[in-house]
């Protein structure tokens, strides 16, 4: 799975940071998302799912086919 | 093209407040979105397309075209009074305010906070009503500290916001406490602009003051005020009822923590305070391969979306603490998603288990059949909850 985030989507509630604290987090200042792992390892897999589909601004795409770059 | 019979779009079943009348649930079988006539208090009875399926509601809301409109009175400084650019440039300046960081570091002061409010029911004794002792007080407390508002100044502030919650006053006694409270932030904010304290009313001021007239500030405090006030007691009051009338359910929330997440969310998506979204289609959109044409009002059941069988493969008509959190839309979705929800979470999150821990024996003073419900007003939740223990 690999992650990608669009800031200027973002809303800033912070359901991604809620639900998948591992993988996301958000910036102080104005609660913007950030990505802490674009490439989560398998546990991570179903929290980001959830996160993404709870994401009020599809700020959050996911590429479930494309596998972490130092599996490979 | 508007229904002969219209669905009342807020209404909630007879003898079962926390459902769904039956017509949200044929309106959500249907394929067709429906045009029904809405009676509002507020602005009138309008006509607006009903969306009551769980998807459908999440696309209307998350739909650029779809707007607040004129579905609410315009406040400056409102969130709910902006759409587009305007609402984002707004909303940026209080969204570092309301982060999962920023609630877990006030999770302190709302224990405090707590605490204060159970020695109070403590104080008045059996047949304590926990909605003026406990279910209002908090969320005043809490958001006395994000305004900063002075020690000095708090019971007065409570009393204002208790009033505004009673609808037993008259609506003389409503205009002036409204514009009491109006006055009162008009001055407080005049207080930051000299000093800006270390809340959010402060930062705000602080940070972004120089863009802001005093009103569109003050008009930050009072959405502030409103949106993290009767909600929240709404929710805490309804969610309290809702577990005495489930024992069972009620011991997982006082005696297993790890459960305490979950079991917020749910009763989040049984309770569903704001049970409707009102809004309107600045553009057409679709639905469903259905159009919604421009200026059309549009209003989102969240209620029945948030029971929404087709979306899941659970019985959602029933409360369950322990099932796999369930999607809902309680907090609304898009762009006007409430800013405040981590900050909520956190309040039901301490304040449930709180108060059952501390009153283990905790039962209803009078039969939950009987007790006063509130259906009709926006925001859905319980006049009075007096308890025994």
């Amino acid at each position: 799975m690999r992650i990608e985030v669009d800031e200027s989507r973002c809303f800033a509630v912070g359901n991604c940071a809620l639900i998948a604290p591992a993988v996301f987090d958000q910036r102080d200042e104005d609660g913007t998302v950030t990505l802490l792992d674009a490439t989560p390892p398998e546990r991570e897999h179903e929290p980001v799912r959830a996160a993404t589909l709870r994401c009020p601004a599809s700020a959050i795409a996911l590429h479930e086919n494309e596998t972490r770059a130092h599996d490979e | 093209m508007t229904d002969s019979t219209a669905i009342p779009i807020g209404g909630r079943a007879a003898g079962c407040p926390f459902a769904p009348v039956p017509e949200l649930y044929e309106a959500q079988k249907d394929e067709e979105l429906r045009r029904v006539t809405v009676p509002s208090p507020l602005l009138g009875d309008f006509d607006a397309v009903v969306v009551t399926r769980y998807e459908d509601v999440k696309s209307v809301l998350a739909d650029d075209q779809l707007r607040m409109g004129g579905s609410m009175p315009y406040q400056a400084g409102n969130l709910l009074s902006y759409d587009g650019p305007e609402h984002s440039r707004l909303r940026r300046m209080l969204t570092g305010s309301f982060t999962t960081k920023r609630a877990r570091e006030l999770r302190p002061q709302i224990e405090g906070v707590v605490e204060s409010a159970l020695d109070t029911v403590a104080q008045a004794g059996q047949g304590a009503d926990l909605v003026k002792h406990f279910c209002t007080p908090i969320p005043t407390l809490v958001i006395c500290e994000l305004l900063g508002v002075p020690y000095a100044d708090r019971e007065d502030f409570q009393h204002r916001t208790a009033v505004a919650l009673d609808f037993n006053t008259s609506r003389e006694v409503q205009m002036r406490q409204a514009a009491e409270m109006e006055a009162y932030m008009a001055g407080l904010v005049a207080r930051h602009r000299e000093s800006p304290g270390d809340n959010v009313l402060g930062r705000v001021v602080r940070d972004f003051g120089g863009e802001l007239t005093d009103s569109e500030l003050a008009g930050i405090g009072n959405m502030l005020l409103i949106a993290g006030h009767e909600t929240i007691a709404s929710t805490l009051s309804a969610a309290i009822a809702l577990l005495l009338g489930h024992p069972d359910q009620l011991a997982v929330v006082r005696d297993d923590p790890s459960a305490t997440d979950g079991a917020v969310e749910e009763l989040l998506r049984y309770c569903a305070p704001a049970a409707i979204l009102p809004r309107q289609a600045a553009g057409d959109i679709c639905v469903r391969d259905q159009k919604i044409k421009e200026d059309e009002r549009v209003v989102a059941s969240v209620l029945a979306a948030n029971r929404d069988l087709g979306a899941a493969d659970q019985d959602l008509d029933n409360l369950d603490v322990r099932r796999p959190v369930q999607r809902h839309l309680t907090f609304g979705f898009g762009p006007h998603q409430c800013l405040g929800q981590q900050l909520a979470r956190m309040e039901l999150r301490v304040a449930l288990p709180a108060l059952f821990t501390r009153f283990p024996t905790l039962r209803p003073a009078v039969p939950l059949d009987e007790l006063d419900y509130r259906t009709n007003a926006l925001v859905f939740g319980v006049n009075a909850l007096p308890v025994t223990w």
